[in-house]
């Protein structure tokens, strides 16, 4: 492979120069891409595919009646979901990462948890307490003698408010872990010059980190976007009428799927340009370090009331995303949780076990692939590949499922056809209705979730080090191996964390794409919670979370220990 | 790191486990199944299945989603497992059928029991419960022991009514058997005056409704008959029995056309591997064991006049089912869908 590295923009001039021109190893790199880049897009060029046969124009109808007010719900809701969790996950992860604060090692990792929690879950229990006939409201009527919803103003959870309120509290962690490993591996060098040029300590987060973990941040604040885009169960409970809603209204009540994959298309386009925006404003800004030096970072001590106020800050989203509704849940849990301890629940905690981790080591796998991919060859080609691999997330769940299951059936299908014709047997469905193409299926979906971690990781790793290491004899395999592999821990940590919790959580896809007789924690949740019998499911939720609970537990040392201090420099003598 | 090379290990144990599991899942073709793709969850057609393997030694194999098992049984084609489908909503019958994914039983005991007005003329779905739409209304705020669906529009009831999403299926069917009585421009109509007079955004689900008149805020919720029976015998949560007696059940319309009901029914897939079987299970179905469990146990409407409807669901009073055609109605609900969005009726009331 080329040794030609990326020092700068003239990079990007390369990839004008021809196909011909390039070594058999970058060809074979990017004969890979484009097959890998074919599988994870299957789903989305079959949308495409069948938007050009929709049953009816559905644009007429939805531009008179939907299409404002759905625009209009759809931007609010992802501008306050963006603000809150950005604000949110940046400042925890920051008080963690530079202050020493009572229990700050307990919310390190008590503030990842919400995201094991199912939004539509969550959303139902906020209901049931902040709702007019909730526990809350109708505590204060009885106390005050209220008769009815006239006699006093309450916010109203059922609402795009009530929405944001719900979901940023549950999708903060994206951007929280994404920035502490960003913080995590910002030299202490850059801090401690910022702070002798006269910097406070808040001038140094908003002038350098800050600034520097923008690409983190960028990352972890689309990955919450994208899920506003896609969810349906949160938004149909609180009434919100969003474009996901829209898609499904066209494909099931008027019987239109072409029509709905064009309105999903036409999301896409949407997440395009809002990648497109953030990349140009981030313009030609570096963001990697340019020197190896680390040292632990000192931690500031907060004393008194203000490590209280820390720990106060660091718990309540904690509070707001699990402790809260748990309250509901445990209720549930424990009226009903003998009862519904059972064999096929053990099953269902099994079963969410093997695809999670299944559907982790995959997506984190092509995610290092493909990044690393663009690292060695930083042309447009590989740049738009990366970005490309992530969009299955944007896309409503089940019609991403829809989307899958149409070409692998197709696959099964043809070789059946032909084993039939040529030999006389029938091989029926090999992928389709398979553990397979619901790994594959989370594996798509999650990408994002995958590939954002992961490139945030390379990002903060100077290429001076692949150049030091390179001209010292290394390829560019073993330079993975040896250099970027050790440094990038946390990041493939955090990034095989998120995939493992949402793929645990994951519906949509699960449900219509599994074999026969197969449940998740997640599927078994849905199965009594579409009964109106979300108390009863209780158990199974607090599962979810609990199972959550161990690979955060387990990673999050090697998320905590990503600093590469101390040790490195003695290992690697010859990158400094 | 140990953690993370040891969970790795056992994912790869885990990866042959499901190779095996695979291979031994695709050589399953066997005698002795039936496959079953349904939109209904496990739990209410269970106590249902294991009578039928207790009787008849099949194995019930079944896979549950509430949206694309239609979609997924076109794309699988030829090769599809899916032996049975089974769904809520006469929509969903009618779709597919449309989508050619259905096969037509004739000659057999299943048509002969199943009134023709629940079932296709060609035999490609069959109801076999019905479940009527209603009102229930407040029994302390709401004199009217009488209403019709038109009432609903009516002024007086202002701020007073809750309902889910007018998205919802149950809602769509309601609102196209106001189209089929009425046609479209009063049907808009209609909908405009139900939406002034909600009393908040539709959200949440039947229950929900119910508990809204509970709580006090709204004197009349839409919801199915079957979840009053589910919210009375509450054991474990005694509150919804309190939601239940808070309301008095209201039949629309029964003084004139009648109510508006919606079926859940099964179909033939045009492909199925286990062809005898699924007769087999599908005359079950339709057969009087199960329809008393449909009625026992679930406490929706058998589709059989001769099967009695359960103690609770009789004290209600009678059902008078509005006779419109099931096929009509499901025409329609590409219009009542729209017509939704065009009054905007999900934004709630005033706006």
């Amino acid at each position: 492979m080329s040794l030609a590295y990326p020092f700068g923009a003239d990079a990007i001039g390369r990839n004008i120069k021809n196909w011909f021109a390039r070594t058999g190893g970058e060809q074979l790199t990017m004969l890979s891409v484009v097959f890998l880049l074919a599988v994870l897009l299957l789903p989305i060029m079959a949308i495409v595919w069948l938007s050009l046969s929709p049953a009816e124009n559905i644009w007429p109808h939805l531009w008179a009646n939907v299409l404002p007010s759905a625009i209009a719900d759809t931007i609010y809701l992802m501008v306050g979901v963006g603000a809150i969790t950005l604000i949110v996950g940046t400042g925890t992860a920051w008080l963690v990462t530079m202050y020493q604060f009572p229990g700050r090692n307990i919310v390190d990792w008590l503030l990842v948890l919400p995201l094991a929690m199912p939004t539509y879950i969550i959303a139902f229990c906020y209901v049931e307490l902040f709702d007019y006939s909730g526990n809350l409201q109708s505590g204060l009527r009885a106390l005050f003698g209220w008769q009815s919803a006239r006699d006093y103003w309450f916010p109203q959870i059922r609402s795009t408010e009530g929405a944001i309120f719900v979901m940023s509290f549950v999708l903060y962690p994206y951007v929280y872990l994404s920035a502490r490993a960003s913080f995590l591996q910002q030299s202490i060098c850059v801090l401690e010059v910022a702070r002798t040029l006269g910097h406070s300590s808040w001038g140094v987060f908003r002038a350098v980190a800050l600034p520097l973990a923008r690409p983190a941040l960028m990352a972890g604040v689309a990955l919450g976007l994208m899920e506003c885009l896609n969810d349906i169960g949160a938004v149909e409970y609180l009434g919100v009428n969003s474009l996901t809603i829209a898609v499904y209204t066209t494909w099931l009540d008027r019987s239109n799927l072409g029509g709905a994959s064009q309105l999903a298309s036409v999301m896409l386009i949407f997440v395009i340009l809002l990648f497109t925006v953030e990349r140009l404003a981030r313009g030609r800004q570096k963001y990697h370090h340019t020197t190896g030096r680390y040292q632990p970072i000192p931690y500031v001590e907060l004393g008194g009331v203000r490590g209280w106020l820390a720990t106060i800050a660091c718990t309540l989203p904690f509070l707001l995303g699990v402790a809260l509704p748990a309250v509901v849940l445990l209720d549930g849990v424990f009226r009903f949780g003998r009862s519904s301890l059972d064999a096929a629940l053990l099953w269902s905690v099994w079963h969410s076990f093997l695809i999670a981790g299944l559907a982790a080591s995959i997506a984190v796998s092509l995610a290092l692939y493909l990044s690393y991919g663009r690292r060695v060859l930083p042309n447009l080609f590989m740049r738009i590949a990366t970005r490309l691999a992530g969009f299955g997330y944007a896309v409503p769940g089940t019609v991403l499922a829809v989307g899958l299951l149409i070409p692998l059936a197709a696959f099964d299908n043809s070789i059946d056809g032909f084993m039939r014709n040529s030999f006389g047997i029938s091989t029926g469905l090999i992928l389709s209705g398979t553990i397979f193409a619901v790994v594959l299926a989370l594996a798509i979906r999650f990408m994002a979730v995958s590939v954002g971690a992961v490139e945030a990781g390379f990002d903060r790793i100077s290429p001076n080090l692949d150049a030091a290491a390179r001209t010292l004899g290394e390829t560019s395999t073993s330079t993975l191996i040896r250099i970027h592999l050790p440094m990038l821990r946390p990041a493939l940590g955090a990034a095989a964390l998120l995939v493992f919790v949402d793929s645990m959580k994951e519906l949509p896809a699960t449900l219509l794409l599994r074999p026969f007789n197969f449940d998740t924690l997640a599927t078994h949740v849905y199965g009594l919670a579409s009964l109106d019998q979300f108390e009863e499911a209780s158990l199974a939720a607090m599962l979810i979370v609990l199972i959550g609970l161990a690979p955060v537990l387990l990673l999050h040392r090697a998320i905590a220990s990503g600093r590469v201090g101390g040790v490195s420099h003695e290992r690697k003598p010859g990158i400094r | 790191m140990r953690g993370v090379e040891l969970f790795f290990r056992k994912v790869k144990t885990a990866i042959a486990a499901i190779m095996f599991v695979t291979v031994m899942s695709g050589a399953a073709g066997a005698a002795g199944e039936v496959n079953i793709y349904s939109y209904r969850q496990p739990y209410l057609i269970e106590p249902l299945l294991n009578e039928f393997t207790k009787s008849t030694g099949i194995k019930v194999n079944i896979i549950f989603a509430k949206k694309g098992l239609i979609e997924r049984m076109a794309a699988e084609g030829l090769n599809s497992p899916a032996d049975v489908l089974l769904t809520t909503d006469i929509g969903r019958l009618t779709g597919a059928k449309a989508k050619g994914i259905t096969g037509a039983v004739s000659g057999t005991e299943i048509s002969k029991l199943i009134p023709a007005a629940y079932r296709d003329t060609e035999g490609h779905w069959f109801g076999l419960t019905r479940r009527a739409r209603v009102v229930f209304a407040s029994r302390d705020r709401v004199t009217e022991n009488e209403i019709s669906y038109e009432d609903l529009a009516d002024t007086k009831w202002r701020g007073r009514i809750c309902i889910r999403s007018g998205h919802h299926v149950y809602n769509i069917a309601m609102i196209a058997s106001m189209i089929a009585h009425h046609g479209e421009a009063k049907t808009v109509k209609w909908l405009e005056g139900v939406k002034a007079n909600l009393a908040r955004k539709p959200s949440g689900n039947d229950r929900a409704q119910v508990k809204g008149v509970y709580s006090g805020e709204c004197d009349l919720a839409i919801g199915n008959t079957y979840y009053m029976a589910k919210m009375m015998l509450n054991d474990k949560k005694p509150e919804q029995k309190k939601w239940a007696a808070s309301v008095k059940m209201l039949f629309p319309n029964s003084g004139s056309r009648g109510s508006h009901v919606n079926i859940s029914g099964m179909a033939l897939a045009k492909h199925a591997p286990h062809r005898d079987n699924a007769i087999k299970l599908m005359t079950f179905l339709a057969g009087d064991k199960a329809q008393k469990i449909y009625a026992s146990v679930n406490h929706e409407y058998p589709v059989r006049d001769n099967i009695k409807v359960s103690g609770l669901v009789a004290g209600w009073g009678k059902l008078k089912a509005d006779p419109l055609s099931l096929n009509k109605l499901a025409g329609l609900r590409k219009r009542a869908s729209e017509i939704v969005d065009q009054v905007g009726f999900n934004d709630g009331p005033g706006s």
